[in-house]
């Protein structure tokens, strides 16, 4: 009795994870397509290969300095935050996860990310204006989805996902310079230069464009699946659904310029850093419509409260 | 958590580890003879109640539970929205208090909150220094030493003292990073 009742209350969601694989599964098979094209046709991408994944490398392993640093944000000790501090120390315990750093950015932007490439390096951090709108209770399930993030290893898993992406973006605009510059010297075949050029560039921008959307869609299940997860932690979907709500609608009414700064990093934020029906339609978005969110959270609200057998 | 559950993005909730609980009498016996240690007969369980009718009803349960045994027991929440169920035993029968609480976690385990535990703590006292605590990490199955001396003050010494005094009976939490401070637990 005690397995059954628990695995109903406690759950994952399988059509989720089934759509979530399956996006993997073809960012996977764009890979090998990709890279079958290319060994077809003797193409060598060699030193463009090792400049991207050196990119590659740095995003990875630096992602906790840079998100930190591109936010302002500050790694404080228990001293300094004892509310916050206090609020990740418990549901670390819950989860049976190591802590990670706690920072704290000051800005009123009410927003909170988490990164790091693994569990141990992980950094969560809070704005001042997140930990100013929201109670106790809301924060700690804001900070729960964040710590999700971490438990799920977003940031790896985004930043292979997106390497492809990458490299298709960089080989585009790399055809597109050198065939306006003439960088092709090769004067004696000159139409068949451009002819390859074109291609080339036209070749990488649908690769670039598929992969883009594949790497947003697996996003926004990521968000989901950490919302869920989050929320099966703290037995609380209700606040971090009001926690949504509030930040949301705030996030929306503050002016976009430093927000958009805020887009590049690669971190897990809360909410999207960009203004809500900003002319950006939900096929781009990194993150679910608020009304997704919200449903989801309803449902793990529903069966959170069965009855006790 | 598996890789294949990482990558899917399904993490599970932990279930925690009651049974270790029974160890705690022996180690009393300990404490009390190096560190002249005595056990306050005040034990609490931690937990983070689920929002909605399956916890509060369960709540009920407990209660019903604890209510047969002379009513020597108590609710708080503390300023995190976690909720202490605190049980006053007699001092000197540390095994019968192990009972108490051991039930109150099977109660809440067996009706599929065993996620929700957070940990036990347990306060021992020698009548001079400051009460400290024993803290009881359901997810590890792992304990440490609490010994606060004030307001959002700990006396790390002390602590390493107290984890040597316990090291024999009890599996003491490894990583120093998890010794999370409970300020203002039941009993401290």
């Amino acid at each position: 009795m005690a397995t059954t009742t628990g695995s109903r209350r406690f759950r994952s969601d399988p059509g989720l994870v089934a759509r979530m694989g399956f996006t993997m599964f073809l960012i996977g098979a764009l890979y090998v397509l990709v890279f079958a094209l290319l060994v077809a046709k003797g193409i060598a991408f060699g030193p463009l290969i090792v400049i991207a994944a050196i990119m590659l490398f740095a995003q990875y392993f630096f992602s906790d300095k840079m998100a930190l640093f591109g936010m302002g944000g500050r790694i404080v000790t228990p001293e300094e935050a004892p509310e916050l501090h206090g609020i990740v120390d418990r549901l670390c315990a819950l989860a049976d996860m190591p802590k990670p750093r706690v920072a704290i950015a000051d800005t009123d932007i009410p927003n909170a990310f988490a990164t790091g490439r693994n569990p141990k390096n992980a950094v969560v951090c809070a704005t001042t204006g997140i930990m100013r709108r929201l109670s106790t209770e809301e924060l700690e399930g804001v900070l729960s989805h964040e710590l999700s993030h971490v438990a799920h290893r977003d940031v790896a898993v985004m930043t292979f996902a997106s390497f492809l992406g990458m490299v298709a973006g960089m080989i585009t605009r790399f055809a597109l310079y050198s065939g306006m510059f003439g960088g092709f010297d090769d004067r004696d075949d000159r139409d068949g230069g451009a002819a390859a050029v074109v291609l080339i560039m036209l070749v990488s921008m649908l690769v670039y464009i598929v992969s883009f959307l594949l790497t947003r869609t697996l996003s926004r299940y990521r968000e989901l699946s950490a919302d869920r997860s989050g929320a099966l932690l703290t037995g609380r979907p209700s606040a971090l659904a009001s926690a949504l709500q509030k930040v949301t609608g705030d996030m929306a009414r503050i002016p976009t310029r430093d927000l958009r700064a805020a887009e590049a990093f690669n971190a897990f934020f809360f909410t999207p850093a960009i203004a809500n029906g900003f002319s950006i339609s939900t096929l781009f978005s990194t993150h679910p419509p608020l009304e997704k969110r919200l449903d989801q959270l309803a449902k793990i609200s529903v069966e959170l409260g069965q009855p006790v057998a | 958590m598996g890789l294949l559950d990482t990558i899917l993005g399904r993490s599970k909730p932990v279930k925690p580890d009651l049974d270790a609980l029974f160890a705690l009498p022996s180690a009393s016996v300990g404490l009390q003879a190096s560190l002249d240690l005595k056990p306050t007969g005040i034990g609490s369980v931690c937990v983070k109640p689920a929002e909605g009718g399956g916890f509060a009803g369960l709540r009920d349960q407990i209660d019903q539970l604890l209510a047969t045994d002379n009513d020597k027991y108590d609710e708080t929440k503390d300023s995190f929205g976690f909720t202490w169920i605190t049980r006053q035993g007699s001092p000197d029968d540390m095994s019968d208090l192990v009972t108490d609480l051991h039930a109150v976690n099977a109660s809440l385990a067996d009706a599929g909150f065993g996620p929700a535990l957070l940990c036990t703590l347990i306060t021992f006292t020698d009548g001079k220094s400051p009460t400290i605590g024993l803290v009881y990490l359901y997810k590890r199955g792992t304990w440490y030493p609490f010994a606060p001396t004030g307001k959002e003050q700990r006396d790390n010494g002390r602590e390493l003292q107290l984890k040597a005094a316990i090291g024999d009976d009890l599996k003491v939490e490894p990583d120093l990073s998890r010794w999370f401070p409970v300020w203002g637990a039941p009993g401290l």
